[in-house]
């Protein structure tokens, strides 16, 4: 309860404050969305910030994507205020089966103009099909603006901007609990080999049959077997390099390299291991039965003491939970082998347009804005890798640390890579054969000889 | 029509007004045939109420099966023709192959275990005080959709290690009675079998249902004359009721059967079909939507197809015979 109302209230507190003078200073009389802000006057110095868009009298722009629920109202809240001022009514259509239903539509002839879509491989398979069109000039000029280099290439199908990344998470997290650290003067490490030392600390301290250093869990229904992936891309990306890990999503290099069953053998080094893991619920394979969310829970519990999980874990936690640096759970980045370097892995929403109407544009246009994304991120629940956004705006703890590590010049950033495989590799293959390693069917090396074999030719 | 398209209200009223227009217009053409005199009524008659169903069943049957089948020789994006590759991949790949494997397993288990349970419980209670509680208990789980007993169970099977409290009714069932945990979802095969018992779970009040309302038709004068000559109740049972039934069971079996081709929903959420648990409607789901290759996923669903069809046709025979034993 706690976190919630502070997470409601900074973002009344921010993100209200603007909204409210918006409102009431060009709300129109029913443009859709606008909510009760009422009052009214002319056009007013307030959207002097969405004259670049244009105005346009009662056209309608359609986004699908996967946000729903109470997501999909903040993400209405956050683009209120455009819509009041440009005349624009965005119609937003969310829902939990986007990725088979775009196809559906878009080959039945019944295209939105906008998608958002979280997985760059989708956009791929769209641009194949030929219904993408590339980013307008006004996005391209905004993108050109918001996003680093490593953040556009996963729009960027075969050296055309499609994709503008708008909302983004950060994969790379151990969750941890601070008061638990401090009761038993753990330190957060900051390399690998600190991390490992302070496992066979707490093995030495608390290691026994129900509790244990590490927690993790796969089991996530027609997806199980992805919180692996994960773990092992970041691995890659912190042993191998970014250089390699480029080659292995592109498949310049076999999946089965053996720099990537080394990084592999790195991550059953602590999920295989009887000692290290599973925290609160049994040997190394009850991972692959656990449902991943369930498995982090774990910390709360102090059956385990860290569980690697993306910045959302925190929409997880149970209501209540104090979530923070000195709270019952925080998260510390992932060390890699030396505290210089901080290779992130992360994850995020790409904007892409399935027309050049002038209004879709528009729209596409002010989602790649600082404007639109510091809107956002304000509301709360998300960050954007949008270098425009201040970190004051996060709603939590958590948020503003993933944001100041997107925000990190220094940072090298990968895409989460089994979303950029093909999805028969990516959502298939990769999936399962981690899934049949954790449960002991194959080794390490079987496992990754047979995503290989399973990669499409041609 | 931007309201109607996009609001949930718009798409209810659309909705209603559309089944509004429909129901009108059948109507409608339905005053208009009942004019027709004479000779030509039959054959009006006919057009005017089966003809919107035949429609329907081409546009919504036919053309996509031949589609599907057309579909199933050509490449993922059903751009080039290449030939019988697409079933080649069934044969050729461990993962088909588990997957025909425990699709046959489902096929042949599911419909024999809730036929047999079916049956057996609808003899016991039949007659008895409690009859109707004792039915609308078994024939409950009907009432939720795989998707939801899928979850029920999952909670049922939870595995915990053995030094850890146990939250899975089964396995703390078991630890309590001083054996270590088991995971049911995990070990292969059984894993399947314990799959396959939701599903039997579901099935079952189905069975008994149609198999109650069955015996209750057996004649009454077989049965007392079969009392008159003294048989027990298990040669009652194995003479009298199961061979009267027998058209019945049959069309209990197959239409079990033929949903149980189709089980991917319970698959899917309990283990997400991994631990060799793959099944071939959810392989061509995964093919088709998840990894955006028509060819093969058509395949496997003209595999389906073709099994389905023995069983359909099976079935149907059976119900024209039932109807002309009933007259």
């Amino acid at each position: 309860m706690i976190s919630s109302t502070m997470r409601r209230a900074s973002a009344a507190a921010a993100g209200g404050a603007a909204l409210a003078l918006a409102l009431t200073a060009c709300a129109g009389d029913d443009l859709g969305g606008g909510g009760d802000g009422g009052g009214g006057g002319e056009a007013d110095a307030d959207c002097a910030a969405f004259e670049q868009y244009g105005t346009f009298d009662g056209e309608t722009v359609s986004i699908s994507s996967t946000i729903s629920d109470q997501e999909a109202d903040q993400l209405e809240e956050s683009w209120a205020d455009f819509i009041a001022c440009t005349g624009i009514t965005i119609e937003h259509n969310g829902t939990n089966e986007f990725e088979s239903q775009i196809f559906v539509q878009v080959e039945g002839g019944n295209a939105p103009d906008l998608a958002i879509f979280p997985q760059p491989g989708l956009i791929q398979r769209m641009v194949e099909g030929d219904h993408l069109v590339p980013a307008g000039d006004a996005a391209m000029e905004q993108a050109g603006a918001n996003y680093t280099e490593d953040w556009l290439t996963y729009g960027n199908i075969d050296g055309e901007q499609y994709g503008i990344p708008i909302m983004g998470s950060v994969k790379s997290f151990v969750w941890y609990s601070p008061s638990t650290f401090e009761e038993n003067g753990y330190e957060v490490p900051e390399t690998w080999d600190d991390m490992m030392a302070l496992t066979d600390t707490i093995v030495a301290d608390h290691g026994s049959d129900s509790v244990k250093p590490w927690c993790f869990g796969i089991e996530s229904g027609g997806a199980t077997g992805w919180p692996a992936t994960d773990f092992l891309e970041d691995s890659v990306l912190r042993e191998a390099g970014p250089d390699v890990y480029d080659q292995w999503v592109d498949h310049e290099i076999p999946f089965d390299d053996p720099q990537i069953l080394a990084s592999l053998q790195r991550v059953g080094d602590i999920l295989q291991n009887p000692d290290y893991v599973n925290g609160g619920i049994g040997d190394p394979r009850s991972i692959a039965a656990t449902a991943w969310a369930d498995a982090g829970l774990q910390v709360l519990e102090d059956n385990c003491f860290m569980f690697r999980a993306a910045s959302f874990f925190e929409a997880q936690m149970p209501e209540g939970t104090d979530v923070g640096p000195d709270g019952d759970i925080f998260a510390f980045y992932l060390p890699a082998d030396s505290a210089d370097e901080q290779p992130l892995l992360v994850a995020g929403d790409n904007v892409a347009a399935f027309n050049d109407n002038e209004a879709t544009q528009a729209v596409a246009a002010y989602l790649a804005s600082a404007e639109w994304a510091n809107s956002r991120v304000s509301i709360g629940g998300v960050v954007s890798p949008n270098q425009g956004v201040d970190p004051a705006n996060a709603s939590s703890d958590v948020l503003r640390l993933t944001l100041e590590l997107m925000q990190d010049d220094s940072a090298v950033v990968r895409f989460d890579g089994s979303d950029l495989m093909p999805s028969s590799v990516g959502a298939g293959t990769f999936w399962s054969e981690m899934t049949k390693w954790i449960d002991g069917q194959v080794d390490a090396e079987q496992a990754l000889t047979a995503i290989e074999d399973s990669w499409p030719q041609g | 029509m931007g309201f109607f398209l996009y609001s949930k209200n718009g798409q209810l009223i659309l909705a209603i007004l559309a089944f509004a227009a429909v129901m009108a217009v059948l109507l409608l053409v339905a005053r208009l045939a009942d004019r027709a005199k004479g000779r030509r009524t039959v054959g009006v008659m006919v057009a005017v109420f089966a003809g919107p169903a035949l429609l329907l069943l081409v546009l919504g049957q036919i053309y996509p099966a031949v589609r599907t089948l057309w579909m199933s020789v050509m490449d993922k994006r059903s751009e080039a023709f290449v030939g019988l590759d697409n079933y080649a991949y069934l044969w050729e790949n461990p993962a088909g192959i588990i997957a025909i494997r425990n699709t046959l397993l489902w096929v042949v288990l599911v419909p024999l275990l809730s036929t047999a349970i079916g049956l057996v419980y609808a003899v016991l209670v039949d007659k008895s005080r409690l009859e109707k509680v004792a039915k609308s208990l078994l024939f409950l789980p009907m009432a939720i959709s795989f998707v939801g007993a899928g979850i029920i169970w999952k909670f049922v099977y939870e595995y915990r290690g053995a030094a850890q409290d146990q939250i899975g009714l089964l396995n703390a069932l078991i630890t309590w009675l001083g054996f270590e945990p088991v995971r049911f979802l995990q070990d292969a095969p059984m894993n399947t079998v314990f799959l396959i018992l939701v599903l039997v779970w579901i099935e079952a009040g189905f069975a008994m249902v149609v198999l109650s309302a069955a015996i209750k038709a057996v004649p009454n004068d077989i049965i007392e004359a079969a009392r008159l000559d003294g048989v027990s109740g298990w040669q009652m049972f194995w003479r009298i009721t199961v061979p009267s039934i027998r058209p019945s069971l049959v069309v209990v079996l197959t239409t079990i059967s033929i949903a149980t081709l189709k089980i991917f929903d319970i698959t899917r959420t309990m283990t997400g079909a991994e631990f060799n648990t793959q099944v071939l409607a959810n392989e061509m789901y995964e093919w088709s939507f998840t990894f955006g290759d028509n060819g093969i996923g058509s395949a496997m669903a003209v595999v389906i197809f073709l099994l389905v069809i023995p069983l359909v046709a099976y079935n149907v025979r059976q119900m024209t015979k039932n109807k002309a034993v009933r007259g």
